[in-house]
């Protein structure tokens, strides 16, 4: 009996034999083979620990600072480490409230036991010192510094723009960015993100379980040094900026200036405005809420982004097209009949200057009939699809009805309708110079942007070109500033003509009947035309488009308050204005300037 | 020349000594390892550091081997059954005075040292069951001698599992190998490694189709009776027909029940008309497979029924771990995934001593305890694996040759209990750490810290150690 259990021992080894062979292919595929443990054991002690480097600063075209950072401190808390202590008594040195608090040590601990998170962000430098001194009481507390903006002076709100927390789809778009982190969300602070970040450094420590740093990392060999984000000159004038906020306080509206030699952008103004330093650090959620609901819109750029019909500022453009196309000359005049369409009461215009100068709207009516209705086709809806589309081509190569590349996010692009856009209103064929002659006092379909307009400006104070207006004037590290702001683009306009349309400009200014007579600046040959652009429901909107001086221009400005009337009142008081305090440097004219603070509309 | 014959030292059997050596000193530089704290490291003497504390229980467990040595081999077998109540009755003890540690009541605590009772009672198991298996005219296949194994068995699974202490308890059932060397049928282990085949197929293969598929293979093993398919597509026919009018009548009467139930009840009708077919046709080689396939089909349901409404949601969450099903590296995962990383970061050649990231920064819990194998797998690499694979397969397959070289049933089927509980601790513990078996709270022996467990092999070994020295003796 004992004979024939024998051989079991040879089943009972080959048992232990097979479990250990088995066991050593195992490990050796998870040993040897399979190298993703590696991976995560290395993803368990390590710790990559960012280091942040300060962003860069913007100064104005004069090297004034415009936003610098400031150091701002968080008390971070570690659940795990904190023993029972005297909660009043660090909510006073906090100067936080109690209740507050509570919550956040509760996120704190729900976030995780063992990994630190800020409990109170932005303890005011006040606090740090007293702080520093007592922290030793409350053990699981440290401080952490960081920064965020701070701008010296409220001013350029728009144009700089803020800088928030990162969200999903920035992380997904740019794996440089982690949650948490910081970037850009509008105006410069995001065009030029990536120059402003600079480059975050990293430190690889070894951590224990409980993520406590335990030490470096191959003793600091792979570590980074963070690098500081470029500084950024733009091309702003902080003086001729804040003069201009100044002056459209409490009104709704906006202004351009720009010098028309460079495209370099000297102001832009809109308004109503807001102080930056409010969308920094802890109260950044409260303002943001209250700004955007804000009706009169703060956070919108107007300078930028609304849509005007030009008015009356239009027919320098129709004058321009008219002269190329050769359906008139200089010396074409017009009777002021207002029964084709409403004018003002004005002597009759002899020749394109005075029809600048009373800005008479049967006379540009007339203009753009010749224009759009050429003769070329029997039938009169294709001869003015025909002179739309001529018309059109040489419009949009003004910058208008198109993006203007400005470094800035959100520019729109107005609109200049052409034939496929009525088409598509009226039916092809449905259409003729009868249905779209609003356009040729710049109201119809045709939109712009008041940045297009200064542009426009530029143009005419340059006599046919303009560069691209841009903001950045020089970036730390690097001598030249992109091409496509150096090279001058060409209007279909050809340059002799515009000398005309600023001899009327200038008439505008000077000569009696002239709408802009209150943009005269003492000392400076100023031209510039009206615009008022029609309103809907409210009052018209106040325009003014400007340069000087004359011969040489060294400013070219747009100006509009909106629902106040003519453009000769309050537009061109204020472009005035801004001309005298950039060129003279002074006011003089103070009694205008006093008109212009006083006036205010919320 | 010393002759073993005579000198009692020539006699001990050395290789198993020096394994023994090897691996209670390997095993206390890896507790050293696991459990030094890189802040605050004490002397050796800190009796707080865990290390220490292993350093004292290796000094008293050679003492307490040699104490077994000197004792003689006779007493073990006089006294077999009263150390076996003895060492029993110390379970209840922790019931009333223990504490409890990790969901079980299996720990005494006297100062700051503590003590597992269950530890004892394996080697008391296996001199019991030796002393049992070695009666005069003992067969094993007496309905008497398994009734009395099975309480010799069940009585320490039983008090174990009021500790709550599953893992433990499951040791327990490797004694069947024991059983199997003194002559219990091969179908015990054949019908074992089935249903451990049948429990992993229930739990990772959809019932409905488990059952039809385990159906046709049965049905298509009876062409082997008459060479005839005629069986097959008798069974296959009337399985089909009755499993169609299950499904019928249920939804006709608008009681919806789950195929897999309807099944079962179809099942359950053939059953019974394949019975009396098979009976009155006088096929009866066809009533193996029939009970066979029967009772696979009610194995099937009862682990079922055992994993969902017996088992507790941690043990199916660690079956389901193992199996694939459920991946939970944080939550309930978390040791089995920390324990792969720690081996697999291991490498050929390991970390080095004391380099080990996962070890010293803590992140394997229970690392020098149940773990303490990842200690190993992450500090000496593959070879350190390998070696440690080596000594456990040397030690197990000695023990079994010293079995093999008793005279007396006593001694041999003692040997084979030492062989069976060191198999199923390695076999276990080694496969928890690398994701081959569910986590079962077993330690992995002289490597794992702890006294209690660290003496009860130690007397475990030593005792046969003893034995075997009266290997020449004539058996009286």
């Amino acid at each position: 009996m004992r004979n024939q259990n024998v051989n079991r021992k040879y089943v009972i080894g080959g048992m232990v034999l097979l479990t250990a062979v088995i066991f050593l292919f195992r490990l050796f595929y998870i040993q040897v083979i399979d190298q993703s443990y590696k991976l995560s054991s290395a993803n368990n002690s390590q710790l990559r620990q960012i280091e942040y480097p300060g962003r860069g600063m913007i100064f104005d075209r004069y090297g004034k600072v415009l936003v610098f950072n400031e150091a701002v401190y968080d008390l971070l808390v570690l659940p795990q480490q904190v023993k029972s202590f005297d909660t009043a008594d660090l909510c006073n040195l906090l100067a936080v409230d109690r209740l507050e608090f509570r919550e956040s040590m509760q996120k704190a601990r729900e976030f995780s036991r063992y990994r630190q998170s800020a409990v109170v962000r932005n303890v005011s430098p006040e606090q740090i010192a007293a702080l520093q001194e007592k922290l030793y009481k409350y053990p699981g507390f440290s401080l952490q510094v960081r920064t965020q903006r701070k701008y010296p002076e409220p001013i350029a709100p728009h144009v700089l723009g803020y800088v928030g927390e990162v969200n999903q789809s920035d992380i997904d778009s740019d794996p440089y960015y982690q949650s948490g982190d910081y970037i850009g969300k509008s105006g410069l602070e995001a065009e030029y993100e990536e120059i402003l970040r600079g480059r975050k450094g990293i430190l690889f420590k070894l951590v224990d379980v409980h993520n406590r740093i335990q030490g470096s990392f191959d003793n600091g060999k792979f570590d980074t040094v963070p690098e500081p984000g470029k500084k950024l000159t733009i091309t702003l004038d902080a003086n001729l900026q804040q003069y201009g906020e100044k002056l459209m306080a409490h009104k709704r509206g906006s202004i351009v200036a720009i010098e028309p030699s460079t495209g370099e952008i000297l102001a832009m103004i809109s308004s109503p405005a807001y102080d930056p330093n409010e969308l920094v650090g802890r109260i950044r959620g409260k303002n943001f809420e209250r700004l955007t609901n804000d009706s009169l819109n703060p956070l919108f750029n107007r300078a930028t982004m609304s849509r005007y019909s030009p008015g009356s500022i239009f027919k320098l453009v129709q004058a321009l097209v008219a002269l190329q196309m050769g359906v008139i000359d200089e010396y074409y005049s017009a009777d002021c009949n207002k029964s084709i369409i409403g004018c003002h009461n004005h002597p009759n215009a002899h020749g394109l200057r005075e029809g600048i100068r009373f800005s008479c709207n049967p006379y540009f009516y007339t203009v753009f009939r010749r224009i759009i209705q050429q003769g070329k086709s029997t039938s009169v809806f294709r001869d003015s699809e025909l002179g739309l589309e001529a018309w059109n081509k040489i419009v949009t190569t003004f910058g208008l009805g198109q993006v203007l590349p400005v470094d800035l996010p959100g520019i729109k692009p107005g609109l200049i309708p052409d034939a496929a856009y009525y088409d598509k209103w009226y039916g092809n064929g449905r259409w003729a110079f009868s249905t779209i002659y609003s356009n040729c006092i710049g109201q119809g379909e045709v939109e712009t942007i008041p940045i297009q307009i200064a542009n426009l400006a530029a143009i005419i104070a340059n006599r046919g070109y303009y560069f691209i207006p841009h903001f950045v004037k020089a970036v730390e590290g690097t001598d030249t500033i992109p091409s496509r702001f150096t090279q001058p683009i060409r209007t279909a306009v050809d340059p002799r003509y515009f000398d005309i349309i600023s001899d009327g400009m200038q008439q505008v200014v000077y000569e009696p009947g002239g709408t802009g007579s209150r943009a005269q600046v003492p000392g400076v040959v100023v031209c510039g035309k009206t615009g008022t652009v029609q309103n809907v429901q409210k009052e018209d909107h106040s325009g003014f488009l400007a340069f000087a001086p004359k011969e040489r221009p060294r400013i070219a400005i747009v100006a509009y308050v909106e629902n106040s009337g003519a453009g000769g009142m309050w537009a061109a008081t204020i472009a005035s204005l801004m001309i005298e305090k950039y060129l003279n440097g002074t006011i003089a004219q103070t009694d205008k300037e006093q008109i212009i603070l006083e006036y205010q509309q919320f | 020349m010393v002759n073993p014959r005579t000198n009692f030292i020539a006699r001990l059997d050395w290789l198993t000594i020096i394994l023994f050596l090897v691996m209670v000193i390997f095993g206390w530089v890896n507790i050293f390892a696991a459990t030094l704290n890189a802040e605050d490291p004490g002397s050796i003497f800190d009796f707080t550091q865990r290390y220490s504390k292993q350093f004292f229980y290796i000094l008293t467990s050679l003492a307490i081997a040699i104490m077994v040595l000197t004792v003689d081999s006779k007493f073990w077998s006089f006294f077999a059954y009263p150390i076996f109540a003895l060492a029993l009755l110390t379970l209840p003890l922790t019931l009333l005075i223990g504490r409890e540690v990790n969901g079980a009541r299996a720990w005494i605590f006297i100062g700051s040292f503590s003590l597992q009772p269950a530890e004892f009672v394996k080697f008391a198991t296996a001199l019991a069951l030796a002393k049992y298996l070695s009666r005069f005219n003992f067969q094993i296949h007496k309905f008497k001698s398994l009734v009395m194994i099975g309480v010799i068995l069940m009585l320490p699974i039983g008090l174990i599992l009021l500790q709550n202490d599953t893992g433990t308890a499951l040791v327990f059932l490797v004694f069947v190998l024991v059983l199997y060397r003194e002559g219990l049928s091969w179908v015990v282990l054949f019908v074992g490694g089935l249903a451990i085949l049948l429990f992993i197929l229930t739990l990772v293969v959809p019932l409905p189709i488990l059952l039809p598929v385990i159906s046709i293979v049965t049905l298509g093993a009876t062409w082997l009776y008459q060479r005839n398919m005629k069986f097959f597509y008798f069974g296959f026919l009337s399985l089909g027909t009755l499993f169609g009018l299950a499904y019928l009548v249920s939804r006709y009467t608008g009681r919806d029940l789950s195929l897999s139930r309807l099944f079962f009840i179809a099942s359950l009708i053939a059953f019974v008309l394949w019975l009396v077919l098979i009976i009155r046709k006088k096929h009866n080689p066809l009533l193996l497979l029939l009970l066979t396939w029967f009772g696979a089909l009610v194995f099937i349901f009862s682990v079922d029924f055992v994993f969902h409404d017996v088992l507790e949601a941690h043990q199916q969450s660690r079956i389901n771990q193992i199996l694939g099903l459920e991946s939970d590296p944080l939550g309930k995962g978390y040791n089995l995934n920390q324990s792969k990383i720690a081996i697999g970061s291991g490498g050929l050649l390991g970390k080095g001593f004391l380099q080990g990231t996962q070890t010293r920064y803590n992140f394997v819990p229970e690392q020098s305890t149940d773990f303490i194998f990842c200690t190993i797998g992450e500090e000496w690499g593959f070879l350190g694996s390998l070696f440690i694979l080596a000594l456990f397969t040397g030690l197990i397959i000695r023990i079994i040759y010293l079995a093999e070289r008793q005279r007396s049933v006593f001694s041999r089927v003692y040997g084979y209990g030492v062989a069976s509980l060191f198999f199923f601790h390695f076999a276990v513990n080694i496969g928890m750490t690398i994701g081959l078996v569910p986590v079962i709270g077993i330690p992995l022996p002289f490597f794992s810290y702890g006294g209690s467990s660290l003496w009860g092999f130690t007397i475990l070994l030593f005792i046969l150690i003893r034995l075997d020295t009266d290997r020449y003796q004539v058996v009286s």
